[in-house]
């Protein structure tokens, strides 16, 4: 055996993984929390007023984070899926289900702060074209995932349901993305293009760049904590959950 | 700078239930998802402990 080397797939093991997660959910949660402040000042103080649309254009800061997490969880959870069907880890299908939650929170988010940003921008909460459309349909597969997931009691093949809703559904994701290039949408284009330079002021740009981090160690962190209860339900029967300090008493 | 008095700030230039609206409902409904994963937690490690408990009086039943 090699010492240089990190054994990955021991951590793939729910009992090294538990104690693992405890121990790094609160750095991501301590990033979160000092992201989100640190945008949340760029964003309100910093950020200049829009000479088109006024303080409106502040939702910004938290519509695209919140979009953009909600496509990237997803694409995680397939991932995770992908990884769980084909090596048949146990804990694959645990990190899916704890992403689930936070990914359709997001998504629902990003439908919201839309909503209440097309109201005075376009005058209407709602429009059924092709980028706010396939946003609803990523709400729903996550709906989906979870109802379907929670219907089957065998936790195995619950994974394994989910796990093929997460991949088929992942085709989902390009399709938001490119939804305002493929139709004539009422949404604006991407904000954000690593082809060209961004089309706005650069203190807004570090603003939403700066939510964005914020909502993604959040989404770690909570998915790290909920991983552990989900670790802790499935593995009930296994003995090193009855030695876990946290069970003497 | 942007603003020249709280109200102004809350105001959001006419805009302000649109901007709290979104940053309210985005706060209220993050800390709601910390709260209930953290019930979730702490009420698997009762139910766990109850368990074990009730375990361990059946093996020291005579």
């Amino acid at each position: 055996m090699s010492h240089g080397l990190i054994n990955w797939f021991r951590f793939a093991s729910p009992a090294s993984f538990y104690p693992l997660a405890g121990k790094a959910w609160p750095w991501f949660a301590g990033l979160a929390a000092a992201f989100c402040l640190a945008g949340l000042w760029i964003g309100f103080f910093v950020a200049p007023t829009d000479f088109q649309q006024g303080e409106g254009y502040r939702i910004i800061f938290i519509h695209v984070p919140a979009s953009w997490m909600s496509m990237f969880i997803y694409c995680v959870m397939a991932f995770w899926a992908a990884v769980g069907l084909t090596f048949n880890t146990r804990l694959s299908g645990m990190m899916s289900a704890a992403l689930a939650p936070t990914g359709a929170l997001f998504a629902f988010l990003s439908l919201w702060t839309g909503a209440l940003w097309g109201k005075p921008m376009w005058g209407t909460w709602w429009v059924w074209d092709a980028r706010l459309t396939s946003e609803l349909i990523l709400f729903f597969l996550y709906l989906g995932y979870i109802a379907l997931t929670a219907a089957i009691d065998d936790p195995r093949r619950a994974d394994k349901a989910g796990a093929i809703v997460a991949l088929v559904g992942v085709i989902n994701v390009p399709i938001i993305y490119f939804s305002v290039k493929w139709w004539n949408t009422l949404h604006q284009g991407a904000s954000v293009s690593l082809t060209k330079a961004p089309a706005m002021a650069t203190t807004m740009l570090w603003g939403m760049l700066l939510m964005a981090l914020a909502f993604w160690m959040y989404a770690i962190a909570l998915s790290l904590y909920r991983v552990r209860a989900i670790i802790l339900e499935r593995e009930r029967h296994a003995g090193w959950v009855a030695e876990l300090p946290e069970m003497q008493r | 700078m942007n603003w020249g008095s709280a109200s102004e700030f809350f105001a959001m230039g006419g805009y302000g239930l649109y901007v709290w609206g979104s940053f309210g409902v985005t706060a209220a409904a993050l800390l709601i998802e910390v709260a209930l994963v953290k019930k979730r937690l702490t009420d698997t490690r009762r139910v766990l402990r109850r368990e074990l408990a009730a375990d361990r009086n059946d093996q020291y039943e005579p």
